[in-house]
């Protein structure tokens, strides 16, 4: 292992006042892998960001070679030697392998913009060879399975030459023989003196590879230095913290026996596969998983927004029709999005307009289907009463007038005017202040008590053991583990959706080499 | 002066001189205020233009714009794109119309047509002298209108067809039907009672305003009003989150063309029936006055924004806008450039009020 060559000083970032990262100081040596682990939201992106030159700090500084690095932007970064290989893919599905990976650096003929194709085959085809991926250079991207994607993407970071590769979860979509493949390019790569940061989910993986490991959490480092001194054990508890920084409102009632909602084997090829569980009358149901565990993708199913292949959703005993919601909010289910400007709000309507958007029959007159607007109005001012929502007038402003803790109520007050026996909720808490998350959870708990169902999705462990009943674990679109609530604990609840114990056969290709 | 902003009934701010350049340029009138001080200024030059007879003139003009331009605006707020469609529509139930109400076919013109022997002949189409022609006629047009924006529809809502295309498609389709069908020619003889609907007055009133002020001021109520009216605005500003909430979003884009479909079938009986003919090309110079109009009157092309009050006001700038170009004598293609002109300002006038709108502080 060589010289320092990337060093992070006091790097602080934050967004709309909130920090995502605070005083990062991290140091990377030449010819090294660096693990970079953390939970949902701690900051790794944010700080691969800032290093790739997507976005700016705002204080501190970066160190390349001792000497003082800022990126006006992604190509500086390249021109300093820095790929950066994405969790999304930047590939260009109507072109080959060939053109993918030399999009950037077109070989021309001397003097015309003629792409000298037969060329770019050759040297592709080499690049594959060497990396000892079996793609042909000349197959066109939308015919490769989503692991060959991920590999493109990857021969097309390494044709660059690099001195520093950002690895961001290569292997979510990989096979385990590719995930072996990738492995052992990223050592040859380290052997070759080049630096490798290698964020991952899967603490395995980062054990068996890395040579030294940063942890972070809430924007800060909680602990860095040689692998050899964190143990899977040290980085989940350092992830997820000790101590509950939270307060929950207390749920008064406790689950009854009657089953609100049940699923049975549902399936979509891809997303998610056999999913059961039920959700009972009062009951709080948490559903956690890290990112692409199919959460998401689930309660859309459920709902009725997306199709499945396979599988039932029952209402109370009744079968529910699939991709129909005007059929689920008929049968009692709301749906509160993941994403409030994209899926839940017509922002620049009045407030009043968004929370009639679901229940808005109701208040129409028979047969001539005139809005009452004055019914409407009280109910209105009802509901925002009940959610304390800080608003006035709300048949002048619009929504996107709104804070995002409010925005947040209106989106749950849209489904309250229609009294839901089963409420489905996506990351209600995202993007949405203490004391705003504070006041959810209590509207939760009030539609608990009244005998409602919730399930709850979240990627916020400690919120989902402050307020639900059970949780539900989630990951690659299976169900792992449900936790009752006395077995509650973080770290019980982390290593299921980290899939402990899976580890070992993904990787078992390699303990020889490494050892 | 009550000034009112584009989304709201009421103003929560003290109004003070300060504001009033931003007042105006946000006001919902906005485009009123602008018509009124183009006439002032123009009039020196002008003077014809407040002249009765020309005000007649800008007036039976403007009723069968303003028909097709509310079923423009429902289309522009759900889908944001133009129903291209509208001008050969209006081609298509003309000729259709008089096809089935015309008195007389002169075997000379029409002996070539497809219809010649089934449905028409030289005793008139299949309505002609029954005292329900016009009935007859003005149902089948409407009908022909409705089922061609069905057509569309079903096209962009079920099919997931690009709504550019379909339209432009059916601009083609139709009007090239409508000219096959009577081989070109002009169908005339149409019977009194339709003729009178383009010439006849209930007292001081035109029939033809009435038809256009009815279908406004319906479709003004619809839009503001109505359950439909909510659900038209929710799926143009939002498709995903009105799916979400339960808005049969695809029936209600099925529905948009329906009324834009229509709307091009009045004002195709508003035009024929001025006209005095089933007329194969009618409608082919009229659609960029419909969708500028509709531009000029701050309907947004992004879909979600706009009223029938809004359209209203546009159609009659658009219209005096025409009218003093002509009495300028210019050239058509000086009138043309003109006009373009304008409507590419109003464009970007839309985008400047757009962000006027954003600055705006809410307390």
């Amino acid at each position: 292992m060589g010289d320092k060559i990337l060093e992070f000083v006091d790097i602080t970032r934050s967004f709309f006042g909130v920090k995502a990262l605070e005083k990062i100081n991290l140091q990377l040596k030449e010819g090294e892998i660096f693990g970079l682990i953390g939970e949902n939201g701690a900051g790794k992106s944010t700080l691969m960001n800032i290093l790739g030159g997507i976005l700016p700090q705002d204080e501190g500084c970066m160190l390349l070679d001792t000497q003082e690095y800022k990126p006006g932007g992604p190509s500086d970064a390249s021109a300093a030697g820095i790929e950066f290989i994405h969790q999304e893919l930047n590939l260009f599905m109507n072109l080959t392998v060939a053109e993918n990976i030399y999009i950037h650096n077109f070989p021309t003929m001397q003097g015309t913009p003629i792409i000298r194709k037969r060329e770019i085959i050759k040297r592709a085809k080499d690049l594959l060879e060497s990396l000892g991926m079996e793609i042909q250079p000349t197959a066109l991207l939308e015919t490769l399975a989503p692991g060959e994607r991920q590999m493109v993407e990857i021969a097309k970071a390494l044709s660059m030459d690099a001195r520093i590769y950002i690895f961001d979860e290569p292997t979510t979509s990989l096979t385990a023989k590719e995930t072996t493949g990738l492995f052992n390019i990223l050592k040859r790569l380290r052997n070759e003196g080049k630096t490798i940061i290698y964020i991952s989910h899967i603490l395995g993986d980062v054990e068996d590879l890395a040579d030294s490991v940063a942890v972070l959490r809430d924007g800060k480092v909680m602990g860095s230095g040689p692998i050899q001194d964190f143990s899977i054990d040290k980085m989940i508890s350092l992830m997820v913290g000790g101590s509950f920084k939270q307060i929950f409102p207390e749920k008064k009632s406790i689950p009854q026996k009657e089953k609100l909602l049940e699923i049975q084997e549902l399936s979509q090829s891809g997303t998610v596969k056999d999913i059961n569980f039920s959700l009972h009358k009062g009951e709080i149901l948490g559903v956690f998983g890290l990112m692409g565990a199919g959460r998401t993708e689930m309660a859309r199913m459920v709902f009725g927004v997306d199709p499945y292949s396979d599988g039932e959703v029952y209402i109370e005993g009744e079968k529910l029709p699939k991709s129909n919601p005007m059929a689920s909010i008929e049968k009692g289910l709301a749906f509160v999005t993941e994403d409030r400007r994209e899926e839940g709000l017509l922002m620049d309507v009045p407030i009043v307009d968004n929370l009639g958007m679901v229940a808005l029959p109701d208040f129409c007159r028979n047969y001539t289907k005139i809005v009452n607007g004055k019914q409407l109005n009280e109910e209105a001012e009802h509901v925002s009463e009940r959610l304390h929502l800080k608003a006035t007038n709300l048949d002048v402003m619009p929504a996107k007038s709104l804070s995002g803790g409010n925005q947040q109520k209106v989106v749950i007050g849209k489904w309250l005017l229609k009294t839901p026996r089963v409420l489905i909720m996506d990351e209600p808490t995202r993007g949405i202040d203490v004391g705003a998350k504070y006041e959810v959870f209590n509207i939760i708990n009030d539609l608990a008590d009244k005998g409602a169902g919730i399930l709850m999705i979240s990627s916020e462990v400690e919120e989902l053991i402050g307020v639900c009943d059970r949780i539900v674990v989630m990951s690659r679109g299976e169900i792992m583990d449900v936790f009752e609530k006395e077995k509650f604990t973080q770290e019980a609840i982390m290593r299921s959706a980290f899939r402990q114990g899976m580890i070992a056969t993904a990787t078992e290709g390699d303990e020889d080499e490494i050892k | 002066m009550n000034l009112k902003l584009p989304w709201h009934s009421k103003s929560a701010e003290p109004y003070t001189l300060r504001d009033l350049p931003r007042r105006v340029l946000l006001s919902e009138y906005f485009v009123l205020y602008l018509t009124i001080v183009y006439v002032i200024l123009l009039l020196p030059f002008i003077p014809w233009l407040l002249n009765p007879m020309n005000i007649k003139n800008i007036l039976s003009n403007a009723w069968p714009l303003l028909a097709l331009a509310m079923g423009q605006t429902f289309v522009l707020i759900v889908i944001g794109v133009p129903d291209l469609s509208q001008t050969s529509i209006m081609a298509l139930t003309s000729v259709v119309g008089a096809v089935v109400m015309s008195n007389y076919f002169d075997p000379v013109l029409f002996s070539k047509s497809p219809l010649w022997g089934s449905l028409i002949a030289e005793n008139g189409g299949i309505f002609a002298g029954t005292s329900l022609a016009t009935l007859g006629g003005v149902v089948v047009m409407l009908s022909v209108g409705l089922l061609i924006g069905l057509f569309n529809g079903i096209s962009v809502a079920l099919f997931k067809m690009p709504p550019f295309m379909v339209t432009l498609v059916g601009w083609n389709l139709w009007a090239a039907i409508a000219t096959f069908l009577p081989k070109s020619e002009n169908i005339r003889h149409l019977p009194e009672g339709f003729v009178a609907i383009g010439s006849g007055n209930i007292g001081p009133i035109s029939i033809a305003m009435l038809v256009a002020l009815l279908l406004a001021v319906s479709g003004h109520f619809v839009l503001s009003k109505t359950l439909f009216g909510k659900r038209v605005y929710a799926t143009g500003l939002n498709p995903k989150a009105a799916k979400v909430c339960g808005i049969p979003t695809k029936r209600i884009i099925i529905a948009v063309y329906m009324v834009s479909g229509l709307c091009a079938a009045v004002g195709s009986i508003l035009y024929s029936a001025r006209l005095e003919m089933g007329r194969p090309t009618m409608g082919s110079t009229l659609l960029l006055d419909i969708i500028g109009a509709n531009i000029i009157a701050g309907i947004s092309l992004y879909g979600g924004k706009g009223k029938v009050s809004w359209t209203f006001f546009g159609v009659f700038f658009f219209i005096i806008l025409a009218n003093s170009l002509n009495h300028l004598n210019l050239p058509f293609y000086m009138i043309d450039i003109v006009k373009g002109s304008i409507i590419c300002l109003a464009a970007v006038l839309d985008v400047v009020r757009t962000r006027a709108s954003e600055r705006r502080v809410y307390t």
